[in-house]
């Protein structure tokens, strides 16, 4: 049991957890922890069931006969529509790739004056962008779709991406982590001759690397799981993205169940993937999280 | 004034592009959203303004004659006032037990706890587990224990529908939150828990207390603000989960309402941006209610 616990060198550590309190820890770490992993472990069993295993009743929780049929069925799956199955991965790949690049940059590039330079006007903006994390953008879709109807962006990528490029919370984190930089090394560039540009770039982002692989995080895992906003501007079968073509396959019920969770499944990858790798840079993000007032 | 500006040009222009799409996308629209909700506007035709004896013509139908809008509320309100709360002690309470853990399993908890938050797509799982024949994972296992004879209408009945959105929407709700307050915990000074221990702290539940909650109040403060950001904007779950609308709108939340009447075939966008302003001060007033009461009790 010890060794699951870290008391690390705090005296007195162990007069505050009882070894009865360590257990009760455990348990409802594990009975939580049940919940939140059941509906993942069946997706990846589904994922893998052969067609009687789908439609048996009463229904098992584990795959018995591991299959890879429910990968292979996947162009049947969306063959009610005229799309491969392809296409959706591309899509959804192209925009959060250019989503995800294009919201670091902006974020980085406005959280550096917002965070070290003494401009009039910077604090209106922070309290304005703090103000905005207190609602959802889902409260704004219907204004939103009048403007994107306006710029003539219905049916089109910009309406998912440009919005997705300036997320507030991408924003704040990166300005309150960019804070910790040491304003001499700031200083030095500038006696260096580096404009303002030039230090950004050179001398502030590769000091703030957990900062933006958490936004690289936040970003990705938003724009590839959308199904919201594309579901509302794009109408165009062969532009539409992957959670779409789950709801379109998944529409077919029970039978499509495996191909439903193959793509559930594959869907879950990449951001899992993602937060395995950066999990030590978002947390050191997030102890700058606090809000202050 | 007019020499800073010009001294701190570069800092302007480095701001201006986000700045720029931030009020087009989210200044404006707020803006867009109030101007509309006096008119009755259908996308089709210029919107008619109300004239001043009717001005909040759209607010007092919603309020006096939208008997759904009610319903909505007061779902929007239940989920707000059940899942806000509990999904915000959840993170709390998991982050400050997975903090205990030695550090590779914390991080394979934190990953694990997290995982439905990163994975959004996956509640669609949800709709198989709670399916109302007796196909459904959760009906075959209450079956199979004894529980029940008859498969429970998970999806359909109206006593249990708001309960299912609620359940998902806790399993989705470990998100930003959870991962601020394993960092704040991590960030609390360790020598305030020796000082503490010396000074008569006995359990970890007073060390919580006394020591450890007092020295993570900005990251307690963030986590509030987004969860309850987060659980006044249920929509698009209950939508997939019951259907839109839920029988007997059991389900139905404002936002859900919002997009009934600006999408087809209605079109009334003005009412729509009625019910959006709504919902926007509500958000942003329980978000200042809280920010108030947990600064007055530092």
């Amino acid at each position: 049991m010890k060794k699951f616990f870290h008391f690390g060198n705090r005296v007195g550590a162990r007069a505050t957890r009882s070894t009865i309190g360590n257990g009760f820890v455990v348990f409802i770490l594990g009975i939580l922890g049940l919940f939140m992993a059941t509906p993942m472990v069946y997706t990846i069993n589904v994922a893998f069931k052969p067609v009687g295993e789908l439609l048996k009743f009463p229904p098992d929780f584990f795959v018995q006969n591991p299959t890879l049929d429910n990968f292979a069925n996947l162009s049947n799956a969306v063959s009610n529509s005229v799309v491969p199955f392809s296409r959706y991965l591309a899509n959804s790949l192209f925009i959060s790739i250019i989503g995800t690049a294009g919201n670091v940059l902006l974020s980085s590039l406005a959280a550096y004056p917002l965070a070290k330079h003494k401009f009039p006007g910077r604090n209106f903006i922070f309290s304005l962008i703090v103000l905005s994390l207190m609602f959802s953008p889902v409260v704004l879709s219907v204004p939103r779709y009048l403007e994107m109807s306006a710029f003539g962006w219905l049916d089109s990528y910009y309406a998912i991406v440009v919005p997705m490029l300036v997320t507030s919370l991408g924003l704040y984190l990166m300005k309150q982590f960019m804070e910790q930089i040491n304003d001499a090394i700031l200083e030095a560039a500038r006696i260096d001759g580096a404009g303002e540009l030039a230090t950004w770039w050179y001398v502030v982002m590769p000091a703030v690397k957990p900062a933006y692989l958490t936004l690289i995080l936040f970003a990705f895992k938003d724009i590839w799981n959308d199904s919201g906003s594309v579901s509302l501007y794009i109408t165009t079968e062969s532009q539409k993205t992957l959670p779409l073509a789950l709801m379109t396959i998944m529409q077919g019920g029970l039978p499509r169940l495996g191909s439903t969770s193959v793509v559930g499944f594959l869907m879950m990858i990449p951001p899992i993937l993602t937060f395995f790798i950066t999990q030590s840079n978002v947390i050191e993000t997030m102890k700058s999280s606090g809000m202050k007032d | 004034m007019l020499g800073k500006i010009k001294k701190y040009r570069a800092s302007y222009l480095m701001v201006a592009p986000f700045f720029l799409l931030f009020v087009i996308f989210t200044v404006v629209p707020v803006f867009i959203a109030i101007f509309y909700s006096f008119s009755s506007y259908n996308v089709m035709q210029p919107p008619r303004f109300f004239d001043l004896q009717n001005f909040f013509k759209n607010y007092l139908d919603l309020f006096l004659g939208d008997e759904v809008f009610i319903i909505t509320v007061k779902n929007t309100f239940l989920f707000a006032v059940i899942t806000g709360p509990i999904s915000y002690a959840a993170c709390l309470l998991i982050a400050w037990f997975v903090n205990d853990l030695s550090p590779r399993m914390r991080a394979a908890a934190t990953l694990l706890f997290y995982a439905p938050s990163l994975s959004a797509n996956v509640f669609f799982i949800w709709k198989f587990i709670f399916s109302s024949d007796s196909n459904g994972l959760l009906n075959s296992f209450l079956t199979r224990l004894g529980f029940t004879n008859e498969p429970i209408l998970w999806l359909s009945d109206t006593r249990y529908t708001l309960l299912v959105v609620i359940i998902v929407q806790l399993w989705m709700s470990l998100g930003t939150s959870f991962l601020a307050f394993i960092a704040g915990l991590q960030g609390v000074d360790r020598n305030l828990f020796e000082a503490g221990a010396i000074d008569g702290v006995k359990n970890r539940w007073q060390e919580l207390y006394h020591i450890t909650l007092p020295s993570m109040k900005e990251q307690l403060l963030f986590g509030a603000v987004m969860q309850i950001t987060g659980a006044f904007a249920v929509g698009g779950i209950s939508a997939e989960l019951v259907g839109r609308p839920s029988p007997l709108y059991s389900a139905h939340t404002i936002i859900m309402h919002m997009e009934d009447y600006a999408l087809a075939p209605r079109f009334e966008m003005g009412y729509a941006c009625a019910i959006a302003v709504v919902l926007f001060t509500v958000t942003l007033g329980a978000n200042q209610l809280i920010k108030y009461f947990l600064q007055r009790e530092s």
